[in-house]
């Protein structure tokens, strides 16, 4: 009944009305610290922190690794460094508090049930995170599990995991730019023109893609699907339709040339200030 | 012979010159970390930690901390040395780079030029060798570029400071302007293998992505609005700093057109006496008040002004030029 060693007993996901939310710094961290792990260790374990939102969304914010041991079925783990931790993260940021703690691999073993009760004594129904980072299904998993114990009468007998909707928040992530995070090394932070020239150029694409979908429904080659077309229409019908929209655009280019200027004239004006600064004193 | 074979104490006392710096590069990680703690903070000003490597030409950030905002008292100076200590050997427990190699500190519309910066980054630098700023602006990343800088004080200017010496005599000889006060470093994002793995995986496929929609707005208003507000205040600092100059050049004539009609008056004198048969008196007087040199201000304030309102004045520019793009692009799509 309980798992044991490698076999792994798991339940498909109820329907807890719990769920979390990652931020992708924390799974930045939690790589971060399995590439640094220690030689002999095999997996990486930490703290989660974060808040618990209104509608009982746990938000999950930030992470921190904390140094264990972990033996055939026994773990021993840093509690000093974990409180130590906990107290310096909560002097930058007080409203982060513990949510859970992550572990990297897959599944949910016996150590990990050991682990989870010490978490449940300090914060109430902890979120167990487990990132795979050995990419065992040939994908990148991150699972969110909570416990509840089962027991027998009296008797505490197993822990049953149970697996929770998770939602990667990678809007942070999105802002940044995905380019410069996913590739190994980026050679030059892209400056305003040259993002610009990016978007834009993804919006021709999807206009195109439109376009040429538009083109193939009328010629019959694709089944029309109806929710498509309203999309379409109401993208369309979002343009404003002011007659004086020509007017409204030409006043706010002039008034973007009038700041060009000005700025022109706030340089010029400058290293001629310098340069009268600087000059020679008339003794 | 004698050339060939140099001794150890030799060796170990001539340096070799450190390669100068020409490349930051930041983890990804310590890129997240930053624009997490700025923006959730902001507008508030917050500073942080960087930690990492420095190897040759390139300083490598690989991690970094937060600092606890912290009011200006003495007695939680110690509180604070103690919180970076804890991090630090916290940090090193999980094989995280300990060596400091900078601070990092957020700003508002670019507006970090000031004195502080530059004693800051005095006091790092007489502990560590190399050491860098970076400038992140929340309020600038909201217009979809990310605002990432990495500062740096030259070296020249460093020998001025040091020596507290801003006439305008020194400044001419080592032909220093406000241009050359902080050195831009380019920027390289470096991201571990693993973390490239997860990234690609998770990337949402749609082809467009927030950024997109943060550039694309049109509205720029607030922020060019802002933009000119400090800049209006900028050049008001400005005009008080030049004040002071003019003031200080109409001393300066003032004096020496005293010191002139004294030095006439003892010329005189002097005639004066000889034709009496005595001592002429010397022609200078050291005790006299109108001898005595008058300080010249300090250029440091509006060389640090006169930087401020040049980025305000590259960011107008910037958002300008991108505005353009948006306004032409709504002109065309409402011709169709």
């Amino acid at each position: 009944m309980a798992a044991s060693g490698d076999a792994v007993l798991q339940f498909p996901s109820s329907s807890t009305e719990l769920s979390a939310r990652v931020q992708p710094l924390v799974i930045f961290n939690i790589c971060d610290c399995y590439v640094r792990r220690p030689d002999q260790a095999v997996r990486v374990i930490g703290t989660l922190l974060g808040s618990i939102l209104p509608d009982g969304t746990v938000d999950i914010r930030n992470s921190y690794a904390v140094p264990h041991n972990e033996f055939s079925d026994q773990v021993a783990l840093d509690i000093e460094y974990h409180h130590n931790m906990l107290l310096s993260h909560q002097k930058v940021n007080p409203k982060e508090v513990i949510v859970g703690w992550y572990s990297t691999g897959f599944g949910v073993n016996v150590g990990s049930a050991l682990i989870h009760e010490f978490y449940s004594r300090e914060v109430i129904n902890p979120v167990h995170l487990t990132v795979d980072t050995g990419f065992n299904n040939g994908q990148a998993s991150i699972k969110a599990y909570v416990s509840t114990n089962l027991s027998l009468g009296d008797r505490p007998l197993a822990a049953q995991f149970q697996e929770i909707h998770l939602d990667l928040r990678m809007v942070e992530a999105e802002r940044v730019g995905f380019d410069i995070l996913k590739k190994q090394a980026v050679d030059k932070l892209p400056n305003d023109l040259d993002g610009m020239e990016a978007s834009m150029q993804r919006l021709l694409s999807l206009v195109d893609t439109i376009y040429e979908y538009v083109g193939n429904v009328v010629e019959g080659r694709v089944p029309a699907d109806n929710n498509i077309g309203r999309f379409i229409a109401d993208s369309v019908a979002s343009l404003p339709k002011l007659s004086s929209l020509d007017k409204l655009v030409n006043d706010s280019i002039q008034d973007h040339l009038l700041m060009l200027y000005l700025s022109s004239i706030t340089r010029t004006q400058l290293s001629l200030a310098e340069k009268l600064n600087t000059a020679a004193q008339i003794l | 012979m004698v050339a060939a074979v140099r001794s150890f104490l030799q060796v170990a006392s001539t340096e070799e010159a450190a390669p100068p710096l020409r490349v930051v590069q930041i983890e990804g990680l310590a890129v997240l970390k930053i624009i997490k703690h700025c923006k959730e903070f902001s507008p508030a000003l917050v500073t942080g930690q960087l930690l990492g490597l420095d190897v040759g030409s390139v300083l490598e950030v690989t991690n970094c901390f937060p600092y606890p905002i912290r009011e200006a008292d003495d007695e939680i100076e110690a509180e604070g040395a103690d919180y970076q200590l804890e991090m630090m050997r916290c940090l090193r427990e999980v094989n995280v780079d300990n060596n400091t190699v900078g601070w990092y500190q957020s700003t508002l519309l670019g507006s970090y030029q000031r004195v502080e910066l530059i004693e800051t980054f005095m006091n790092y630098q007489e502990n560590i060798r190399r050491s860098v700023c970076i400038i992140y602006d929340p309020s600038r990343s909201n217009q979809g570029v990310l605002a990432l800088k990495a500062l740096k004080l030259s070296d020249s200017f460093m020998d001025l400071y040091r020596n507290n010496n801003f006439t305008g005599e020194k400044l001419r000889e080592k032909n220093l302007s406000w241009v050359d006060i902080f050195e831009e470093i380019p920027i390289k994002v470096s991201n571990s293998a693993l973390i490239s793995a997860f990234m690609t995986e998770l990337e949402a496929d749609s082809p467009v992505t927030q950024c997109d929609y943060d550039r694309l707005q049109l509205s720029s208003g607030p922020f060019v609005e802002r933009n000119m507000e400090f800049l209006i205040e900028c050049m008001d600092d400005l005009f008080v700093e030049q004040q002071k100059f003019q003031y200080h050049y109409r001393n300066l004539s003032r004096q020496q057109a005293q010191q002139q009609a004294w030095l006439q008056k003892r010329r005189t004198e002097n005639m004066a006496r000889k034709a009496a048969g005595e001592e002429p008196l010397p022609e200078e007087d050291p005790s006299n008040p109108i001898f005595k040199p008058i300080p010249e201000p300090s250029r440091l304030e509006s060389f640090l002004v006169t930087n401020q309102i040049a980025n305000y004045c590259n960011q107008i520019n910037g958002v300008s030029g991108q505005s353009f793009s948006r306004l032409y692009l709504m002109k065309a799509l409402h011709e169709d």
